[in-house]
């Protein structure tokens, strides 16, 4: 059955519009649910039509691929676990990339790319294509710990991802004036997998989060991309969506962590001013408590913000933390979560972790809407958080982290730290807040710290 | 369809994605990607038409191996989505 190609175009406008309304949805907990089905309808809609393509004559691969891509995609989504979500985000990047990868090149054989706009449009899905391929697998390899997280680099690494990218762009160049020269289009899908991969090896672990926001925007590019090549609307308009999004997500991380996107991606670290002194900072000022004494704390305060760190979720003490909140409210204390963007290891990561533990979503409040209320807070908790709460961001302009914008727990009336030991965070900084005159230390592992304070509070 | 109305649906879209986005609250920022990545599946369209179009082995790999990436990235994209808003909704 053949269908009229303006019918088709027709559907994958449709398409569109049911994406671009899902993403709507996507704008309050209610109606996300909803949004995400409105979406995948469109997806729906928009392959079942281009079944009725007239260049397809053959479904026997069709099915094959959507069989076996189905069921391992099924299984990931079941089987991943919420803090293992920033690896499969990784993934998923990284499979989008590489399918406009494949798509494009496959279009390059057919010989279908014949005029100049369609090959500078193919080099660019193959190159932005397996870019993020490769850069996507090395960000899932970092998180996985199957490589370590540390920056990997040798001297002149800028030099040859320079010399890749100038290459690449000159073999696309090359394929417009001599259009078909395969030779010169398997050298520029090597280079582009190695500049992948180079880009990604010397970011480090505590970065992922904006490079993984960076490859989502990537994916989406080469699906654009691959829409020129295919003149294809709706791949052009969802993919320029999906960069967009990557592009904002990127820049919000980029934001929270006080740093810009060309120093995550070729810098390192801030130089770091006068080094403070731990002892100097720490000397004869900290104060120690238990958790009765805090379950004491607690019972007098009327209103309470925890303040959760990803250390909190790798010890899977989010249930034994909503259990310590829902006893404190039943006590009638207000509760709030305080959320920083890097807060988890992806954008909005913490959210859902809290939120598998069924915190109601209405408690998490992110750092814009919690600092003007921690003046009116009787008691912060901070769990397994440490940089972003560190004064210094605010009041140091020597440090490295000034300017970091930061959860202003100081401000609360009484402070408790729950941690193992006065160790430094991810920037290498002793933290003054725990020598503040208002911080109690609970020295601990935080989940049984967790616990022990919530035995206190019911015996209490 | 000619490269000018091309260009203008990408550039009318990226100003749409950034509007859209932007109201986007932090909470659901982790659905948003995996939603968003769910979306990007979309170049299943251009893989379905590769692996359908029979036209030599080279093609019919290039053409299976962008039908299973983007599935995956299609059926895993939204049912991960799906339960992690599944999450935020109850209670």
């Amino acid at each position: 059955m053949h269908v009229s190609q303006n019918w088709i175009d027709i559907a994958y406008l449709i398409a569109a519009v049911l994406f671009v309304v899902g993403i709507k949805g996507l704008t309050k907990p209610k109606t996300a649910v909803r949004g995400n089905l409105l979406a995948a309808a469109g997806m729906g809609v928009a392959a079942v039509v281009t079944l009725l393509n007239e260049h397809i004559v053959t479904y026997e691969i069709i099915i094959a691929g959507v069989v076996v891509g189905g069921l391992i995609g099924a299984i990931m989504a079941k089987k991943v676990q919420m803090t293992s979500m920033p690896q499969m985000i990784a993934l998923l990047n990284g499979f989008g990339g590489g399918a406009s990868f494949a798509v494009a090149s496959a279009e390059f054989f057919r010989g279908s790319a014949d005029n100049t706009v369609s090959i500078i449009a193919t080099g660019a899905a193959v190159l932005i294509g397996a870019v993020t391929l490769t850069g996507s697998l090395v960000a899932f390899a970092k998180l996985q710990e199957l490589i370590d997280g540390k920056p990997m680099g040798f001297p002149g690494m800028k030099v040859v991802n320079a010399i890749l990218f100038v290459g690449s762009l000159v073999g696309i160049g090359y394929l417009v004036v001599n259009p078909g020269n395969e030779t010169v289009f398997w050298g520029l899908v090597a280079a582009a997998m190695l500049l992948g991969l180079l880009l990604v090896l010397p970011i480090g672990g505590a970065d992922m989060p904006v490079v993984i926001a960076l490859l989502n925007s990537y994916s989406g590019v080469a699906a654009s991309a691959a829409g020129f090549v295919m003149g294809n609307s709706a791949l052009i308009i969802t993919g320029s969506l999906v960069g967009a999004s990557g592009l904002i997500l990127t820049s919000i991380m980029c934001k929270a962590m006080n740093r810009s996107l060309t120093n995550v991606l070729f810098g390192v670290m801030a130089e770091a001013g006068e080094a403070m002194d731990e002892d100097e900072v720490y000397a004869g000022k900290v104060k120690s408590t238990s958790a009765e004494e805090v379950a004491m704390l607690l019972e007098t305060a009327q209103r309470v913000v925890i303040v959760p760190g990803f250390g909190l979720a790798m010890a899977q003490a989010q249930h034994a933390v909503r259990d310590m909140a829902d006893t404190m409210e039943a006590m009638g204390i207000e509760v709030e979560y305080a959320i920083h963007p890097v807060a988890g290891r992806m954008p909005g990561h913490m959210n859902v972790l809290l939120a598998e533990a069924e915190v109601p979503y209405e408690q998490l409040k992110d750092m814009d809407q919690i600092n003007p209320t921690f003046e009116q807070t009787d008691v912060a908790i901070v769990l397994g958080a440490n940089d972003v709460t560190n004064p210094m961001a605010r009041e140091d302009k020597g440090s490295p982290i000034y300017g970091m914008p930061i959860l202003n727990v100081d401000k609360a009336k009484t402070v408790v730290v729950v941690k193992r030991s006065l160790s430094s965070g991810f920037a290498g900084l002793p933290n003054p807040l725990f020598a503040k005159d208002n911080t109690l230390m609970l020295f601990g592992d935080g989940k049984g710290a967790v616990l022990d304070i919530t035995t206190a509070l019911k015996e209490g | 369809m000619d490269f000018v109305a091309q260009l203008t649906l990408f550039v009318l879209a990226i100003f749409l994605g950034v509007e859209l986005i932007t109201k986007v609250p932090p909470t659901l920022h982790t659905p948003l990607m995996s939603g968003s990545n769910a979306i990007s599946g979309i170049t299943v369209v251009g893989a379905l038409i590769a692996a359908g179009s029979d036209s030599g082995l080279l093609i019919n790999v290039l053409g299976f191996a962008a039908v299973v990436l983007a599935t995956i990235n299609v059926i895993g994209g939204f049912m991960v989505t799906n339960r992690m808003l599944a999450m935020f909704k109850r209670k």
